[in-house]
């Protein structure tokens, strides 16, 4: 096993009016390079709150364990080091920025994960081919540019703006929390393909989801189940559609 | 929760960034003694050559003064201003004549480049002739250093339209009839205090005239700069336009930094006839002070526009990030059937800044409308009060108005008020008030940093977002700008 992400009984907790909420209780993890593996569990279980302690959102105190990404300690960076370090949020409930022109936000932040990773910065025209080709890609009007980010935007549409940015910042490490959700069946296979066309040893990638209909798309190379801020089983892509079938009962069962 | 702790040390680091623009020209000077009397009066309207009637209407509008009091009900406070501990009158020592590029003090072209004047303007004003031949937007720059217009361009160009664009002294002497006919018409003398005293020792600023029929060819930008310790700054600006004409003006301020507060109380009359246009923008950027408030500019003006023709027009835009305390409240006063007035504003406040700004509509005419547009940012300790006038009067039916106020607080230090003052005395007006606070979030700032940007730049991106409909309301020339000034501003007081 390479290390390349490693994550070793990680606890975490929030501050819900004061009191401390347990919310992650132990999470062993660990994603090789190039592998996609998918988190399925039930509501509530902790899977968002695992992305955001992953990719750096303060409001979580993390009270045990220990997660490396490229024999980094993770949990010392910011939020934006980590990016520059090649992680990548999709975010289940991606955030309004009234005002902000998408088109102005997605090259800020090319150019300031660029400029950290040591790369030249794309001047207005290299930016717009870029973008172009991948809006295209992903089915998006050019008119979604133009717009405020994600203000006013669909269900469906955040969620593809969050593959554009996730295509554009070219991370090497992906976590996609729900990505799927809201999405009929057309953008479901869009979206998919914005995932599986970065496929590669340099590429890897952490699928939530509730549904085993996005895995038939994205085939994951392992699939956890996570109930109650634990990892409760791990095995291959059948294990998503056992789920299916079965429900969690036998997996929450069987670890209880 | 941490995370708000951990904004508040942000804020607080933010806010010890210094402001970049402090600095001080080293250039000789003729200053008159400290003191303010009817002899200080005098003083100023015998250097400046005026005709006598000028120097009446000194003197009585520096007896109305000091007959008045100093406005106390703006949500401002402020050590008492000693008038009589400052110079009336500051003038760069030089040869008279000061027009061609050699004559041009070599420090004075420093404080330009240091000041971030564009280079195409700097080059204007230190040759005109090489400047001219760029092929880009002119922009027209009578620069005002202290209360001397010091170098003026493009005269050639506009006097071909037929456009007066000259110092107001100047304009006393030559245009003296203009000058007479409006000076006062829209700001009296008596209007307020600091009008009054604005009224009695104004020595330099700005005068504006465009005929009938004439668009001016040319952005019209003066940039104000304060550069001598302890010297008021009495600009005084009069703008007019004729029927169907129309013109748009810039104004911007950096001042050095000093140790001991400067009162700036300028006086800018508007005046747009029938059809006529008036576009008046400014980006405002004194130095507001250490962290603790000390050294700061007071900024106490009067700014008015006069609707006076048929559908005439007057946009007031501001983007005011400077100052220790300001005061001011463009107004327009809409006589003309069917006149618009406008009001785009962008304030911010960092540290102990205060500012009281907001706008006044007075709408006397029928189908008069009115657009308030008024975004407040609050960082720091700030404290900032918007307040605003919608005033309807008998005889304006179907006017209308709409004001939206948003104000952004950054930190949980700083305040941010919004007053509305509205008088409707005709039925059939309308006025629309919306009004709005938020905070920038920390959903918001993750979602940026998660995407590489630094805290900083995230918070950038988000204040300009939130001023978006000012912003756009600038001229190019002042857009770049006023967003550079923004972050430079907020890096001095967000997280
Ligand atoms: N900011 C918060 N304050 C209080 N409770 C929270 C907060 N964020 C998450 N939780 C709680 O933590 C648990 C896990 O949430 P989450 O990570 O969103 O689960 P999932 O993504 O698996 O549905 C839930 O019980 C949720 O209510
Ligand atoms: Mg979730």
């Amino acid at each position: 096993m390479s290390d390349f992400l490693k994550i070793q009984g990680l606890e975490a907790r929030i501050d819900a009016d004061g009191t401390p909420k347990e919310i992650l209780k132990g999470i062993d993890l660990e994603i090789p390079k190039g592998e996609i593996h998918a988190i399925m569990g039930p509501n509530g279980s902790g899977k968002s709150t695992l992305s955001y302690v992953l990719s750096g959102r303060e409001d979580y105190e993390v009270t045990s364990g220990s997660a490396t990404f490229k024999g980094e300690d993770l949990l010392a960076l910011e939020p934006e080091e980590r990016a520059a370090l090649g992680m990548f949020l999709a975010f289940q409930s991606p955030v309004e920025l009234p005002g902000v022109n998408n088109a102005n936000f997605l090259r800020t932040a090319v150019n300031a994960v660029r400029r950290a990773r040591g790369e030249d910065e794309l001047d207005a025209v290299a930016f717009l081919k870029a973008v172009r080709a991948e809006t295209k890609r992903l089915s998006m009007s050019d008119e979604m540019l133009k717009r405020a980010v994600n203000v006013g935007f669909s269900g469906g549409e955040k969620k593809r703006n969050e593959v554009l940015q996730m295509r554009l910042l070219q991370p090497s490490f992906a976590i996609l929390d729900e990505t799927d959700s809201g999405l009929d069946i057309d953008a479901l296979r869009i979206v998919a393909d914005g995932v599986n066309s970065l496929r590669g040893p340099d590429f890897s990638a952490l699928v939530i989801t509730h549904h085993q209909r996005l895995l038939d798309y994205i085939v994951p190379d392992r699939v956890h189940v996570m109930a109650k801020g634990k990892i409760i089983y791990s095995g291959g892509p059948e294990v998503a559609k056992t789920l299916e079938k079965q429900g969690y009962t036998q997996f929450l069962e069987a670890a209880a | 929760m941490p995370a708000v702790t951990e904004t508040r040390e942000t804020v607080e680091k933010l806010a010890k960034s210094s402001y970049e623009w402090g600095f001080e020209t080293d250039i000789e000077m003729d200053i008159a003694p400290k003191g303010l009397n009817e002899e200080t009066v005098r003083l100023i309207s015998a250097r400046k050559e005026e005709p006598e009637w000028m120097l009446e209407w000194r003197l009585k509008a520096f007896r109305m003064w000091l007959e008045m009091k100093e406005p106390e009900w703006a949500k401002v406070s402020h050590p008492p201003i000693d008038y009589q501990d400052a110079h009336y009158f500051a003038q760069p020592k030089k040869k008279p004549g000061p027009k061609s590029l050699d004559e041009v003090d070599p420090e004075l072209l420093k404080t330009y480049a240091k000041l971030g004047i564009p280079l195409h303007e700097q080059a204007l004003l230190a040759g005109v002739e090489g400047a001219e031949e760029q092929k880009r937007m002119p922009v027209a720059v009578d620069a005002v250093f202290d209360s001397v217009s010091v170098a003026t361009t493009f005269r050639k160009t506009l006097e071909e339209a037929g456009v007066i664009f000259c110092p107001i002294s100047e304009a006393i002497r030559e245009h003296s009839d203009l000058v007479k006919q409006y000076l006062g018409s829209v700001v009296p003398a008596g209007d307020n205090f600091f009008a009054a005293l604005n009224s009695a020792v104004f020595t330099d600023g700005s005068f504006v005239y465009v005929p009938k029929g004439v668009r001016c060819p040319m952005e019209l930008s003066t940039y104000f700069r304060i550069n001598a310790r302890n010297t008021g700054q009495f600009e005084r600006t009069l703008i007019i336009v004729e029927e169907r004409a129309s013109v748009s003006y810039l104004e911007g301020c950096t001042a050095p930094q000093r140790d001991e507060n400067q009162l700036h109380a300028a006086v800018v009359e508007l005046i747009a006839m029938d059809d006529a246009s008036i576009k008046y923008s400014t980006v405002q950027n004194w130095y507001p002070g250490d962290d603790e408030g000390r050294g700061g500019i007071y900024n106490f003006v009067t700014k008015r526009g006069a609707c006076r023709g048929v559908r005439s027009k007057i946009s007031w835009t501001q983007v005011e990030t400077g100052s220790s305390i300001t005061w001011k409240y463009p107004s327009c006063v809409l006589a003309g059937e069917g006149s618009v007035g406008e009001f785009y504003s962008v304030a911010v406040t960092n540290n102990h800044q205060q500012a009281d700004t907001g706008t006044k509509m007075i709408h006397l005419a029928p189908n008069t409308r009115s657009t308030i547009i008024a975004k407040t940012i609050s960082a720091g300790k700030s404290d900032s009060t918007y307040r605003g006038l919608v005033r309807m009067q008998p005889k304006a039916r179907n006017a209308r108005n709409f004001t939206q106020c948003d104000s952004l607080l950054i930190g949980d230090q700083c305040g941010a008020h919004t007053v509305p003052y509205i008088e409707s005395r005709n039925m059939t007006a309308r006025i629309e008030h919306e009004a709005t606070t938020s905070k920038i979030s920390e959903d918001q700032l993750f979602y940026c940093r998660s995407r590489g940007l630094s805290e900083e730049d995230a918070v950038g991106l988000i204040v300009n977002g939130f001023c978006r409909e000012v912003l756009k309301e600038l001229p190019m020339e002042f857009a770049v700008e006023a967003q550079k000034l923004l972050q430079i501003s907020l890096e001095g007081s967000v997280g």
